[in-house]
């Protein structure tokens, strides 16, 4: 009995890596235009806004995934790495405006804001992976709840910090004035910042892929199930996790960066949202944590709904229904929507088995 | 080949008030079976988890094929060869039992031969192991749908994977049948035979006898006694330790 269930299954577990990184990576490309293109033909420019702050969570949800659901380490300060990013912009913005009129603002002026806010995005991700790696070197000893303690603690530092920091706006906050006009983008610079936040999705959704069957990916899996035996297996816990923490932090940043060109104003009550902390949670669990669909399922559906939700409800009630939520899921199905649906389909001749043994 | 393989040197572990291991020194030498018995609480798992690098020993040496090991942590004392297994079987429960092989093959076989196995030549690696142990029905089932005795033979399965000179056996055998025992000591002993040093911790005698070169005896953090099981058993000593 048992024999040939083993036989049987044998095929299709070997069939999901058959996509290889740089095809996943080149058929997400082909999906992104394809949606860039439909919102192009739409003409909408409300679709944009909407569709940026969707992806936005894609990006944030598979980054927090990496972590939390790869290595089982719960952050609850996501919103603290977003809003690193997003004042990573804020803070070279300013530098730039200091530097004025002199040669070195005149330079800077003759960058296309485009290019800039690649560059600024890369900023942002860098800034955030450090933030990460150093949160990582303090906190990975600490394990399960109180790990997850220290991630809050961390993102309320960072808030205080950032409300005192006069340079980038303090509590006041900061103007980042936006290019209303881009000549060779029907759209406009909105249309700009969704396709780089569509480009962002894309790169997070094919690294978090490719962790996920490889050694690494093993290795964050035997972390996550049972870190002594894990490191008796001889994976380098420590270092492993540090990797995840920065992937996940410059990931996030990544997504904050282009945030203050988005809002055109920035505070730091709005960068370190509860929003973003709630969300990055939600969404991988709703979805599913042990795979990168989950966290793109998760984003796409409380993403869209919460779009839905602001206009057509109440922009206030949004996070209570996203934390009903949560405890639904948490309760009902804990591996989310994608785990939800694989254990219904594996459980039928699990049972027989079972049963045959 | 000279000297022992392992060498622990007078090695203390307090914790807090309470002293686990006081000053115990014991050598494997290579290819060989070693049992080490003692009343619960005697320090036994604590020595297993000094010499593996999940606790640091306060004092004293652990030495182990002409390396120094302490401050080293457990990931590199695999590496170098040293296994263990957990007395409460520990699998990684959301992978699949062969996959539970893959962490110690890609991390610590692969590492040491230099470079990444193909997906091919670690399928089959994976397999002949779970052969070995006689898991090979249940490659693709979860670690928790197994029973006890197949959960230990996947917990030896796995430390054995890393291709180890020496491997720590921590009660493999508790709670076990008759006959599962059995099946463990066929296990061990074939493990033994391919050349893997064997240290045993259990409580069972009959299997410890069957199994043992060699006794070592710890009571209350202190070795009593070290030698051939026969004499080791009749030592006044230990009897009183063990029915006083």
């Amino acid at each position: 009995m048992t024999e040939v269930r083993a036989t049987a299954t044998e095929k299709p577990t070997s069939t999901p890596t058959s996509l290889g990184n740089v095809a996943f990576g080149l058929a997400g490309l082909a999906v992104a235009v394809l949606l860039y293109v439909v919102i192009a033909i739409v003409g909408n420019e409300y679709l944009y806004f909407a569709s940026y702050v969707v992806l936005q969570f894609v990006v944030l949800a598979t980054a927090w995934n990496i972590l939390g659901g790869y290595c089982g380490y719960v952050n609850f300060g996501s919103a603290a790495f977003f809003a690193m990013g997003a004042y990573t912009t804020v803070f070279f913005y300013s530098i730039g405006s200091e530097l004025g009129s002199t040669w070195a603002g005149q330079l800077v002026l003759a960058i296309p804001p485009t290019v800039l806010l690649v560059i600024l995005t890369f900023l942002g991700g860098i800034v955030a992976g450090l933030v990460g790696l150093g949160m990582g070197y303090l906190t990975l000893r600490l394990r399960g709840v109180f790990f997850s303690i220290a991630t809050l603690a961390l993102s309320v530092v960072l808030q205080t910090l950032v409300t005192n920091w006069e340079f980038v706006g303090g509590s006041r906050g900061a103007y980042v004035i936006r290019p209303s006009e881009l000549p060779w983008l029907p759209g406009g610079f909105i249309a700009f910042l969704f396709l780089l936040m569509l480009a962002l999705a894309v790169i997070g959704l094919t690294a978090a892929r490719s962790i996920e069957r490889s050694r690494l990916g093993f290795g964050f899996a035997a972390i996550r199930d049972d870190e002594v035996a894990a490191e008796a297996a001889g994976v380098p816990t420590l270092r492993l996790k540090l990797i995840a923490t920065t992937m996940s932090g410059a990931l996030m940043g990544m997504a904050g960066a282009p945030f203050p060109y988005y809002i055109g104003y920035l505070q730091p009550q709005s960068a370190f949202g509860l929003e973003y902390a709630v969300n990055a949670i939600a969404m991988p669990m709703v979805g599913g944590t042990q795979t990168w669909f989950g966290p793109l399922v998760g984003a796409v559906l409380l993403g869209a709904f919460q779009q839905w939700a602001t206009v057509s409800i109440s922009s206030v009630l949004n996070l209570l229904i996203v934390g009903v939520l949560l405890i639904v899921f948490v309760v009902v199905a804990p591996n989310g929507i994608i785990g939800f649906l694989r254990d219904r389909r594996r459980r039928p001749p699990a049972r027989s088995g079972r049963a045959g043994a | 080949m000279s000297g022992p393989l392992l060498e622990v040197s007078s090695v203390s572990k307090r914790f807090g008030g309470f002293t686990a291991l006081n000053d115990v020194s014991l050598h494997v030498a290579p290819g060989e079976r070693l049992g080490l018995i003692g009343p619960n609480g005697s320090g036994k798992s604590t020595l297993v988890n000094c010499m593996s690098g999940t606790l640091r020993n306060d004092t004293g040496r652990v030495r182990f094929d002409g390396r120094v090991l302490d401050g080293l942590p457990p990931h590199q004392r695999a590496y170098h060869g040293l296994a263990r297994s957990f007395q409460l079987p520990r699998p990684f429960g959301s992978l699949s039992v062969r996959d539970n092989l893959r962490i110690p093959l890609v991390y610590t076989a692969a590492m040491r031969r230099g470079g990444e196995w193909t997906e091919t030549a670690l399928r089959q690696r994976m397999d002949e192991l779970l052969d070995m142990v006689g898991l090979g029905n249940s490659a693709d089932a979860r670690p928790t749908d197994l029973t006890q005795v197949d959960m230990r033979k996947l917990e030896l399965a796995r430390a054995v994977a890393a291709e180890p000179k020496l491997l720590i056996a921590d009660e493999a055998m508790a709670g076990l049948s008759n006959t599962e025992v059995d099946d463990i000591l066929k296990l061990l002993m074939a493990l033994n035979a391919r050349g893997i040093s064997v240290i045993l911790i259990e409580h069972i005698m009959k299997a410890v006898m069957a199994f043992s070169q060699r006794l070592v005896v710890l009571v209350s953090g202190t070795k009593i006694a070290d030698g051939v099981p026969a004499d080791v058993i009749r030592n006044e000593d230990v009897v009183r330790a063990y029915l006083g």
